[in-house]
């Protein structure tokens, strides 16, 4: 557990060194090539660009991400199944805060975790994944957004995603600007030689080459992290069987995908812009769905070493875990499955809603018809009538203006707690 | 002249050596006492349950006086034994546990229990608790295992020996032999 934190920091470390100095190295031969003093002004330029990319990144990462898919936060009270789930794995990964809850109203059954630091984080379902999983496969899947977190791999996600994303953009102002000014044609005129051109030709190469490595380079770490995740869910729940049934289903989907950005795709537990099992490729976020399956069926056991076994026998005994993180990891049994109530599809998906409807702070009345009529906060009538029977109610309309009195105060809760976040970075970072 | 300078040498390495070991028993045994806090908390909030969920049923259980008095007596047992270290805690908390499912069975006969709101709520809590149980006693022993390996292989073992770096235990919840998987029919 703690190995592969060890080792997955280590790892990071590299790679997002090996990205920064390609930034670096293009910064500066870009800045050569357009002047020969110019070399210092290209690095600047580089890390600047940089720095603005993580700021807006560290600044509104939570915040954007989990206002772009109209995520709503649901208490203990509110949700008690999925919130004791999320507690349950909290405990066997061992995270030192308890991450907060999220549910987004969308079909698409996904799930996904945000926090670049285990002691704030939050993990978000959707609805469409509450109405179709089991008790089971929810904490198999809540188990591999735990997994992401306790395995840092939301902080260096971003991190790295954002120095990808310096590097092409540097890298696309660079080539369009030779493209303007002829680069190195007027220098050798002013006769810097033949030191200069080559520099420039270099300049190129790189600003070519620099995106896509940077690129390939991301994506393999993404879907790496997936299998990681994978790993360290079979060995929170002891029970592979539930990510690989959840996965099942998730993959099973065919409805209309989730409105997200690029930049957040690798967060989710299964890519929600690809095609259900979609083909193996260099630029992608995930490694197929088919594949993840597979090997948690072929696990024998419910420890990171099974999970290593299992993926050496489908891969042609290729690693996925490093030695140092197996040479803590027991053998452990996988533990039996729970029995389960016999709970329809229909009904798990008006629970959710239901769910979701409380924590948007509605409120329900219930008609002697047998109809529930839904009120949202600040619904500012005296009373309501009955759509089917006809009956009219009282309206609870305190009860609804304190609703939406509550909503504005966790907007204004939500703010503080990101400028919060953003200190605490600034403050580490300083350390450091 | 350049002997003692070697020797002054070997001496640093050495003692830094035994601090980083040292800082390293440090780090894991407090691991496995904010593992064991998390045990702790929920085996508490266990005990807490039990006296709310013996209320609610006592109503409807007339008959079976015996088993809500047995699970109250390993209750009390379990909350004693909880100061008195890991095996201690898992013998008792293996006597709760089998009170508490030989109580579940009885349920069954009790179908207006079954249906109460409140005593649904309880289940729920009371078998979450448990998994949590479970899931924390799956992080202490993890952190008991990696303490125990250090106490144990060369060379910090010699650290551990001088500093009183002591072996943990494991936290075991020790079933009656006769306990089964309950049997539930539809």
């Amino acid at each position: 557990m703690w190995e592969a934190i060890q080792a997955n920091k280590r790892k990071s470390v590299v790679l997002i060194g090996l990205l920064a100095g390609v930034l670096v190295a293009l910064g500066y031969f870009a800045g050569v090539a357009f002047d020969p003093q110019a070399g210092r002004f290209g690095i600047l330029t580089a890390v600047g660009l940089w720095f603005i990319l993580m700021a807006v990144a560290l600044a509104g990462g939570k915040r954007i991400l989990l206002a772009t898919s109209g995520a709503r936060e649901v208490t203990r009270e509110q949700a008690p199944q999925l919130y004791n789930i999320v507690e349950e794995m909290k405990i066997a990964s061992g995270l030192p805060a308890m991450p907060k809850v999220f549910i987004i109203d969308s079909d698409a059954p996904n799930a996904f975790a945000v926090g670049l630091r285990p002691e704030n984080s939050a993990v978000a379902v959707t609805t469409g994944l509450l109405a179709r999983l089991n008790r089971d496969e929810l904490q198999g899947v809540i188990a591999h957004e735990i997994g992401h977190i306790a395995n840092r791999d939301t902080l260096f996600m971003t991190l790295a995603g954002m120095t990808v994303g310096a590097i092409i953009i540097l890298a696309d102002v660079f080539l369009r600007g030779m493209w303007i000014t002829g680069g190195s044609r007027r220098r050798s005129s002013r006769g810097g030689g033949q030191a200069a051109a080559i520099m420039a030709i270099v300049a190129v190469i790189l600003a070519v080459l620099a995106p896509m490595l940077g690129q390939i380079l991301y994506f393999a770490c993404s879907r790496k992290r997936e299998y990681l995740a994978d790993a360290s869910a079979a060995q929170f729940t002891r029970y592979p069987e539930g990510l690989a049934s959840a996965l099942e289903k998730i993959a099973g989907y065919h409805g209309t995908n989730m409105q997200v950005s690029k930049a957040v795709a690798p967060m989710f537990t299964v890519n929600p812009l690809a095609a259900a099992g979609s083909a193996r490729s260099l630029f992608s976020t995930h490694p197929p769905t088919a594949d993840r399956i597979q090997v948690l069926r072929a696990m024998a056991g419910g420890s990171l070493t099974a999970y290593d076994q299992a993926f050496r026998k489908l891969h042609g005994d290729q690693a996925i875990l490093g030695a140092r993180t197996l040479a803590g990891a027991q053998d452990v049994e996988v533990r039996p499955a729970r029995v389960q109530k016999k709970v329809t599809q229909a009904e798990q998906l008006r629970a959710a809603k239901d769910i979701l409807n409380q924590a948007a702070r509605f409120a329900t009345i219930a008609c002697a018809c047998g109809l529930r009529i839904k009120l949202p906060p600040g619904f500012d009538e005296k009373s309501v009538r009955c759509p089917r029977c006809g009956r009219y109610h009282t309206v609870p309309s305190p009860d609804l203006l304190a609703g939406a009195a509550a909503l504005q105060t966790v907007r204004i809760v939500h703010t503080d707690d990101a400028a919060d976040e953003q200190a605490h970075l600034h403050s580490g970072g300083a350390g450091r | 002249m350049v002997g003692i300078l070697i020797l002054l040498a070997v001496i640093v390495i050495v003692a830094f050596a035994l601090i980083g070991m040292y800082n390293g028993l440090v780090a894991l045994r407090n691991q496995v006492k904010n593992a064991w806090a998390q045990i702790d908390v929920q085996l508490k909030r266990r005990h807490d349950l039990i006296p709310n969920l013996v209320e609610t049923a006592k109503g409807y259980v007339k008959h079976e006086r015996e088993t809500l008095e047995n699970i109250t007596k390993a209750r009390n047992l379990a909350v004693q034994a909880g100061g008195a270290g890991a095996a201690a805690a898992g013998k008792a908390e293996g006597a709760l546990g089998d009170a508490l499912s030989k109580f579940f069975l009885v349920v069954e006969n009790y179908p207006d229990l079954k249906a109460n709101q409140n005593f649904l709520a309880l289940q729920e809590e009371l078998s979450s608790t448990e998994n949590k149980v479970g899931f924390a006693r799956q992080f202490y022993n993890d952190a008991v295992m990696k303490y125990n390996t250090q106490t144990e292989s060369f060379p910090s073992n010699v650290v551990a020996g001088m500093f009183g770096f002591k072996k943990a235990e494991f936290f075991e919840i020790t079933v009656a032999a006769e306990r089964e998987v309950p049997k539930v029919q539809f």
